[in-house]
């Protein structure tokens, strides 16, 4: 019973804490142009919060407890300095951060969004792009970061110095983008959270897709109207309503069609397609992430594999191709001809497509393999694996699929 | 916010050039930019045919004939641009007649702070 109190509190207080944390950094960085100084400062605040409150409870406003110890310390920090620049940053924060209160709510959103532009600026380097994003604006520990992108601590650390140096160095605005560059730049976004999504996904632990998905939660938050991010937001919970069943007992993966539809998430189900209803009320045409969202609805929506939506997949393919044509879309779309016309189609389908876009793709090759094994083709079928085997990742979860059905013929 | 802006030639961007109707001539590239007070100065050069590099090795002048590079890409011209920030150089630099077809290359100048 204590125990149980006590871990709620725990919750209660990081959930507390994770709510503040994004909004300050942001703030702070506003108010002084210097990224490490806000992260230090947030980051005591969040430290202390986390010693203290357990003991002597939470405070009546976590927001105002942790605004004024993190203003304490930047105060702090630049009083050390004595230098002009120094001046002009306290005086801001003092003007800004009052004693004893949370920063505005107004003030706090916009400084997000400004945060999250900036990390995804399309002039820092993609990896940069992501780690920062996973740094200032998810929160993660340098040595998480690290460890999601298999790279040393010391490593990560020397690519987020460079990423904030150039911010700082090339004078890139701290800033949410006027309407001219808006769409440009929010798809920029879009390709950080989806690829931090990705990243995530492909994993048995999957911490970086879970963050993946609060970003996405929190760009709709802040830009309700922009239905591209509902349509990712939308995607990513689709794809997380099959979490628990994509791997088994000894982190092997399940292919979709063996998976247990009856534990796929019905909230996070229900969620996606309320996404996808309210990215609709744009009038907008669907874009890329939307559609690929609406490719995830069918999937969700079929009571069992057999009675996937094949002919609405492939023609929801054939739009997205449309709006962004890649060689990968192309391969999406022959497999979903071969499961509407046969595996014969599917077949021709996959021969048809650019093999030299394709070449080291494992892709290609498993999906040929596929056909071929449901074909009774085992010869085919069993090169087609072993060429798919030798181009998939080491010791990755798709491998041993691989290896699994190879050995299965 | 003091940028360099390197013009630079490249044969494979060339080769995949659209023109469109919307593109700027040089001398309305330099009217706007000039006009606005964005430009401090800038200048074309000689193809690197004309080019000569020096250097010194252990005591001597040594002078080569042709550029620094052994690229297919020169640098045929230069634009010192003053602008607010990265956003501001970009635009300018999009609106080039040598970004399409061509590079631009943005670089900060170094501050005292560096």
């Amino acid at each position: 019973m204590t125990t149980h109190a006590h871990r709620t509190t725990a919750e209660a207080i990081i959930s507390a804490v994770a709510a503040e944390r994004t909004g300050m950094v942001a703030s702070l960085i506003r108010l002084t142009g210097d990224w490490d100084l806000a992260e230090d400062c947030v980051q005591d605040a969040v430290e202390r919060a986390l010693m203290r409150w357990p003991h002597d409870g939470m405070p009546r406003s976590p927001a105002a407890w942790l605004t004024t110890v993190a203003r304490n310390r930047a105060l702090d920090l630049l009083r050390r300095r004595q230098t002009e620049r120094a001046k002009l940053q306290q005086r801001a924060i003092t003007d800004e951060m009052a004693p004893g209160r949370a920063l505005e709510t107004d003030a706090q959103s916009d400084d997000r969004l400004r945060l999250i532009f900036t990390c995804c600026h399309p002039a820092l380097a993609l990896e940069g792009r992501v780690a920062l994003t996973l740094k200032t604006v998810a929160g993660l520990s340098t040595a998480e970061i690290a460890r999601a992108f298999l790279v040393s601590e010391p490593t990560m650390s020397q690519r987020l110095l460079r990423t904030k140096q150039k911010i700082s160095n090339a004078a890139i605005p701290y800033r949410v983008p006027p309407d001219e560059l808006l769409a440009e730049r929010i798809s920029g976004v879009l390709v950080v959270l989806y690829l931090i999504f990705n990243e995530g996904y492909g994993q048995h632990e999957d911490h970086l897709a879970v963050e993946a998905l609060q970003l996405a939660r929190l760009l709709v938050d802040l830009m309700p109207g922009e239905d591209e991010a509902r349509g990712l937001l939308a995607l990513i919970t689709f794809q997380m309503s099959r979490r628990s069943t994509r791997f088994d007992a000894h982190g092997d993966l399940v292919p979709m069609e063996e998976q247990d539809r009856s534990r796929w998430d019905t909230a996070l189900m229900e969620a996606g397609h309320r996404q996808l209803r309210h990215a609709a009320r744009s009038g907008r045409p669907p874009g890329p992430y939307r559609l690929q969202a609406q490719i995830a609805a069918c999937h969700a929506t079929a009571a069992a594999a057999e009675a996937t939506a094949w002919g609405t997949i492939v023609a929801l393919y054939d739009a997205l191709l449309a709006a962004q044509p890649s060689p990968v879309i192309a391969l999406n779309r022959a497999i979903a001809v071969g499961f509407r016309d046969g595996y014969e189609a599917g077949l021709a389908e996959l021969d048809a497509l650019d093999a030299t876009a394709l070449a080291g793709y494992y892709l290609l090759p498993s999906a040929r393999a596929d056909f071929l094994r449901r074909l009774g083709r085992t010869d085919e079928a069993q090169r087609a694996y072993l060429a798919a085997i030798h181009l998939a990742p080491a010791g990755q979860p798709e491998r041993r699929l691989l290896q699994r059905r190879l050995t299965e013929l | 916010m003091k940028y360099m802006m390197f013009v630079v030639v490249d044969p494979d961007a060339a080769a995949e050039a659209e023109p469109s109707e919307d593109d700027l001539t040089i001398e309305q590239w330099l009217a706007d930019v000039d006009g606005r007070g964005k430009r401090i100065t800038g200048d074309a050069l000689r193809p690197v045919s004309d080019a000569t590099t020096v250097r010194v090795s252990r005591g001597q002048v040594v002078v080569t004939d042709g550029p620094f590079t052994e690229s297919k890409e020169w640098i045929a011209g230069f634009d010192i641009l003053e602008c607010d920030n990265l956003d501001e150089a970009i635009a300018i630099a999009a609106r080039h007649p040598q970004a399409n077809g061509g590079k631009l290359e943005l670089r900060p100048f170094r501050t005292d702070e560096d």
